[in-house]
């Protein structure tokens, strides 16, 4: 079946098989940083963006993807840019894998709710795993940037 | 305790690859490999112990994009071990690449390579197995000497004698003791004789096991693979494969993950084998449920502590036995069981007359264990300190007042260490530290918060090792560039921890530039010097000292270019402040005149390789307290706050090293209270997902606090010590400790759930 | 994992019906769970073009599009200020952000699963299902019935004088339930529901008048002890029959201690 996206700005059409998930679509179409953690929609690993709504690409059929708008960790390199640093400071980044997800999911947040709380980040954050940095670097990281960005 | 004022050292530098990865850049073994490599695909066994009858790939291979399917029939009948470990490996040659006995839930029946995923996988349900079941050996209790034979085969090897034997059910089994043990035990006031058990915890790291395999332009069977151990996995494909070493290049681009995992060949035999018999590039992604069940997690151990004691609570005499459960496989069977006893006895060197430590590992049909960071030391000493804090609670003594009384101080010789002397060893600031930062004296008593919850606090103390003393290489090589930077080139595999990075600040200590300076290769056996790789938490300590002293060679030769530019001795030049000096002259050359120098019309070479061995393995300390709040009603456990002090002599890198503290903290929460591996009465594992093998997440940790208490490791470059594998240690002890104190019951295996606590079994 | 043939994004429910009529099709809502089912299907019906992703409000009941996500309920202010804030206490702990903007209340629901907060907190609401062919069908009732061909396409409810306190008990906090309890009043009438028991959520109400004279500590005492003996309680891997049981007792005397707080 035929298939036609807005992909990170710019407006594809794609042959697919009808079972293909968004995640193998965007792989497929050198989005690289959509990574999968777990196949069973647990881990997170596979964020992006529905339209401006945060989902797990491996549990949506890229058939659904049909006349939206989909964005990748590629296209919204410079609003991670902003705070990605402060977590970089942290050392939470670690081995990296999560990070495409645990990014967008926080710009998701940061979108949704631009002063949130410690607690507020946990919730909004928990359906992001990260195995390596015990998570309180990452929150020290979003704390900072929020720091910065009041003192400024 | 030596303090310096350093350039580079001690300080908070960002990952290397920080940005790269923040911003999801393609980096990871799938990003990289070509689009066109043959996907490979496992059948696994459904059985836990079973003789493949017969096994027809026909109507499989007539599959539109199946190129081949290949089971036992096809493979070499030499036995390999896929331990990552130092020739001769002391794990058993007990594997084949597909045996025609599967010995565990997820053993390998056949391998399949088709042109995509799909192709592959209808391939694996059109596959017909008829399979002879044999009875299974599922409880490690009673494996030794049982009548069912995981490996009954005759060509069963084992390198290195550790006292194992495949028909006995034994992969290794020692005895060794220091003083009178039981003359000891008999005269002391009070004996705690416990027994505690964990689990086969699952590194669950976010990248699944994954390789890809090509023949490279010169005919060399090429792999790309995230693993800890690029040159053992070259030595095990060559042997596995019957092919020779120097055809075989094995490099590491970055790796989601490793903790020990990636210390054993998991995926990497798989499509080597099929990119070999087809001359295709091939690629394995093992799937999470096939990392679930057919991974290389942590042995599962059960640990009998004997603890005599005086009823002043001076600790006299530990007796601990260790059952290990190695599963199908050896690997890291016999050295994973010692740390049992050698990474934790010690820490009672201040009070103990005696100690004995006797240990058998076993094969089981269960899938089979391996490498995972605290690799033995964390099961040894969850039963250790447990024990000593049921002695505490038993004597109605403060734990850590007991702790300050028995502990291993700086200076002590350590018999139950083979006799290395504590040179470094802050432990006892370290609990003084937490004990004050924590507020122990306050959160240690138990509070009634109404509605049936309860708050309190416990315990546990840590250590591990450096490396391996006497056995693991570390080696670098450091080049000056024509620009005035450098390259380092290792062999040890940053798998995320950030051992580039800290590896490029010794750097840039010892050449007096900025960590941006140097760029950092690695590891690649063609190119890479030979380093055992990055497990038994050695890198920092056993890499890191050979780049100081490659460092120290290239500096000379600097100087020896840098004096030829003077025209003066190279005895006369030194490094000072960026540039080279010749003394008492006001006459300098820079870093770049020399790279540049180096380059023309030049017979010295502007770069050192060092190799390094310890012949010692000096243990980093740690100490950690958690609050919790706990339910009695429902047995829910809250974590309110851990924090930990940790001794790993001068910290390299301090926010890093804070991170490696606070993931290896919140792995262990994982493990005690919910992370569980179980198998039905098949043997068939039930955890085999993400969904069902629950990982901790921001809402089940509490708050962490991480601080260090220094000391000066004089064998360790810049005074350092390990940190990656001891920070998982203490969290299992601790929340024992407080569940206790909360219920009155002491939990003696892991995990500790809800429902255990509620009704108190 | 999930494959099939064919994908048909339905125009009408007519024609959603008429498709899932024939062997081996699925209605596709949030996916969630159907797509680690390993069947192979001959066609995937997705309903989310049919404008059911939609929460009306009126002054006598809200009706919930079958499409609306599980997330959007959770954020919903009118109906968290309706429920006690019960709804998001239910769905807050699903796993995370990301999986609740993806999972829809249709889904959920539909699938009756043993597991469910969902159903459980709906069971305690004066809650409807309006099903394609079927009507509009008590969600107690619902929740019995057997899985058929109709399509759920709302779900109602009903305004009415009420309180809602919802608590469960997870093993880890983003995980299935090991049980779940929600406790409402509706117009006077106490409901109890117990989920993950570990079958379907079931609806129990005051039938013993335990609670007739209001809600003390000895009768939310007795309510819940009497529950216990007579809720039906089984093992799986999350939970033993006897813990559920004990959980049971414990949740639901506290849901009545909550929710006569809040009377």
């Amino acid at each position: 079946m035929d298939i036609t996206l807005t992909l990170n700005g710019k407006k594809i059409t794609d042959q697919i098989d009808p079972d293909l998930t968004l995640f193998d679509f965007l792989r497929s179409h050198n989005c690289y940083s959509v990574k999968c953690g777990c196949e069973t929609s647990n881990c997170g690993l596979c964020t992006v963006f529905f339209d401006d709504t945060p989902v797990l690409s491996c549990s949506v059929l890229a058939a659904r993807a049909n006349g939206h708008k989909i964005t990748t960790l590629e296209g919204l390199q410079d609003e991670a840019k902003e705070f990605v640093g402060f977590i970089a400071d942290q050392g939470a980044d670690q081995c990296g894998f999560c990070n495409p997800g645990f990014v967008m999911n926080t710009i998701a947040l940061l979108r949704e709710n631009p002063d949130p709380t410690d607690d507020e980040i946990r919730q909004y954050l928990s359906g992001n795993l990260c195995r390596c940095s015990g998570y309180e670097g990452q929150l020290r990281g979003i704390r900072s940037f929020l720091d910065s960005r009041k003192h400024k | 305790m030596e303090h310096k004022n350093y350039n580079a050292i001690n300080k908070s530098v960002r990952k290397k690859d920080a940005m790269q990865l923040l911003l999801g850049k393609p980096v990871y073994t799938k990003d990289i490999a070509p689009e066109n490599a043959l996907v490979v695909k496992l059948l696994r066994s459904p059985h836990a112990n079973a003789i493949v009858n017969t096994i027809d790939t026909k109507v499989a291979k007539l599959v539109p994009g199946v190129v081949d399917i290949f089971t036992w029939e096809d493979v070499p009948d030499s036995r390999f071990t896929n331990a990552g470990q130092t020739y001769p490996e002391p794990s058993p040659y007990d594997r084949l690449i597909i045996d025609r006995h599967v010995r565990f839930a997820g053993d390998v029946v056949a391998i399949v390579a088709a042109e995509n995923e799909k192709a592959a996988k209808k391939a694996l349900s059109l596959i017909k197995v008829s399979y002879d079941v044999l009875e299974a050996v599922l409880d490690f209790r009673k494996a030794k000497d049982s009548n069912i034979l995981v490996h009954p085969e005759d060509n069963w090897v084992a390198p290195i004698d550790v006292g194992g034997s495949n028909k006995r059910n034994l992969v290794a089994s020692e005895q060794s003791e220091h003083g009178d043990v039981d003359g000891v035990l008999a005269d002391c006031d009070i004996v705690i004789d416990r027994t505690y058990h964990t689990k086969a915890f699952n590194q669950a790291m976010m990248e699944t096991f994954r390789t890809y395999t090509s023949y490279d332009r010169y005919g060399r069977l090429h792999v790309i693979s995230s693993t800890q151990i690029v040159f053992h996995v070259r030595r095990i494909l060559s042997h596995a494969l019957g092919i020779p070493k120097n055809m075989i290049r094995v490099e590491k681009p970055r790796s989601g993950g490793g903790f020990g995992a990636k210390q054993t060949a998991v995926s990497e035999v798989y499509p080597a084998f099929v990119t070999m018999k087809t001359g295709r590039p091939a690629m394995i992604v093992f799937t999470r449920e096939e990392s679930q069940i057919a991974g290389s997690p942590r042995h599962e151990m059960e640990v009998r502590v004997k603890l005599g004691a005086n009823k002043n609570g001076k600790i006299r005499v530990l007796d601990l036995y260790t059952l290990s459960n190695s599963g199908a496989y050896g690997e890291h069977g016999p050295t994973t069981v010692g740390l049992s006893g050698h990474k934790s006895i010690p820490m009672y060197t201040g009070s103990l007359e005696a100690h004995r430590f006797n240990y058998d590992v076993v094969y089981t049909n269960t899938m089979a264990a391996g490498a995972y960071r605290g690799y033995g030391a964390t099961q040894g000493i969850f039963a250790l300190e447990s024990a000593v804090n049921e002695l505490a609670e038993n004597l109605n003594m403060d734990p850590t007042v007991i702790r300050e009384m028995n502990m291993l101080k700086e200076g002590m010789v350590m018999p139950a260490y083979y006799n290395e002397i504590a040179s470094a060893c802050a432990l006892d600031k370290c609990l003084a530290h937490c004990k004050e930062m924590f507020d122990w004296d306050k959160k240690y008593p138990v509070r009634d918060m109404g509605n049936g919850k309860v708050r309190c606090a416990g315990i546990g103390m840590a250590m591990q090792g450096s490396c391996i003393s006497n056995l693991d290489v570390g080696s670098a090589t450091v080049k000056l560039n024509d620009d005035g930077t450098y390259t380092l080139m290792i062999g040890a595999a940053d798998m995320g921890t950030g051992c580039d990075t800290i590896l490029a600040q010794m750097v840039a200590e010892c050449m007096d530039c900025s960590v941006d300076d140097v760029t950092v290769f690695g590891a690649d056996t063609d190119a890479s010097p030979y380093d055992s790789g990055s497990y038994a938490s050695s890198t920092t300590y056993i890499t890191g000292k050979a780049v100081e002293k490659a460092c120290t060679d290239l500096k000379k030769r600097m100087c020896s270019i840098a004096a030829g530019l003077m025209d003066c001795n190279e005895d006369e030049v030194i490094f000072d402040e960026g540039k080279l000096r010749r003394i008492n002259t006001e006459q300098s050359v820079t870093i770049t005149e020399v790279g540049n120098k180096s380059q023309l019309n030049n017979d010295i070479v502007p770069q050192a390789s060092a190799s390094h061995s310890s012949p010692v393995s000096p243990p980093p300390y740690m100490v950690g307290m958690v609050e919790i709040e706990l339910d009695k009603l429902t047995g829910e456990v809250t974590v309110l706050d851990y924090m930990a002090v940790v001794d790993c002599g001068i910290p390299i890198n301090p926010a890093l090293a804070r991170i490696q503290a606070e993931g290896g903290i919140v792995q262990g929460i994982g493990h005690t209270l919910f992370e569980n591996i179980t198998n039905d009465s098949k043997g068939r594992p039930i955890e085999s997902s993400l969904m069902q093998y629950r990982l901790p997440t921001r809402l089940d940790m509490g708050n962490l606090k991480v601080e260090f208490e220094h000391s000066y490791e004089p064998t360790g470059p810049f005074g350092a010590k390990s940190i990656g594998e001891i920070v998982i240690n203490t969290p299992a002890p601790a929340l024992a400790h407080a569940i206790y104190r909360a219920t009155g019951v002491w939990h003696r295996e892991l995990p500790i759930t809800p429902e255990q606590i509620a009704l108190g079994k | 994992m999930i494959t099939f043939q064919k994908y048909v994004k339905a125009e009408t429910l007519e024609e959603a019906y008429t498709l899932n009529q024939a062997k081996n099709c699925k209605i596709a809502a949030g996916m969630m769970w159907l797509r680690l089912g390993k069947p192979n299907y001959n066609t995937v019906i997705d309903i989310s073009g049919l404008g059911l992703n939609k929460i009306e409000e009126d002054d006598e009941q809200y009706r919930i599009g079958a499409m609306v996500s599980l997330r959007e309920l959770e954020t919903s202010k009118s109906l968290n200020d309706y429920t006690n804030n019960s709804i998001r206490d239910a769905l807050k702990d699903i796993i995370g952000v990301q999986f609740r903007n993806m999972a829809t209340v249709g889904g959920s629901i539909w699938g009756r699963f043993g597991f469910s907060d969902v159903l459980t907190v709906f069971l305690a609401l004066d809650s409807y299902v309006e099903l394609y062919k079927g009507g509009i069908v008590s969600m107690a009732e619902f929740s019995k019935m057997k899985y058929d061909k109709d399509i759920l396409t709302n779900i109602i409810v009903k305004k009415k004088p009420c309180k809602c306190v919802y608590s469960s008990v997870r093993i880890q906090r983003t995980d299935f339930p090991v049980l779940t309890c929600a406790t409402s009043i509706i117009d006077g009438e106490y409901k109890t529901v117990i989920g993950a028991r570990s079958g379907r959520a079931r609806l129990y109400s005051d039938e013993n008048a335990v609670l007739a004279d209001g809600i003390t500590e000895e009768t939310a005492s007795l309510f819940a002890k009497k529950l216990a003996s007579h809720v039906p309680t089984s093992s799986n891997n999350r939970g033993s029959a006897k813990y559920r049981s004990r959980l049971v007792r414990v949740l639901t005397e506290r849901n009545l201690i909550r929710l006569g707080g809040l009377m």
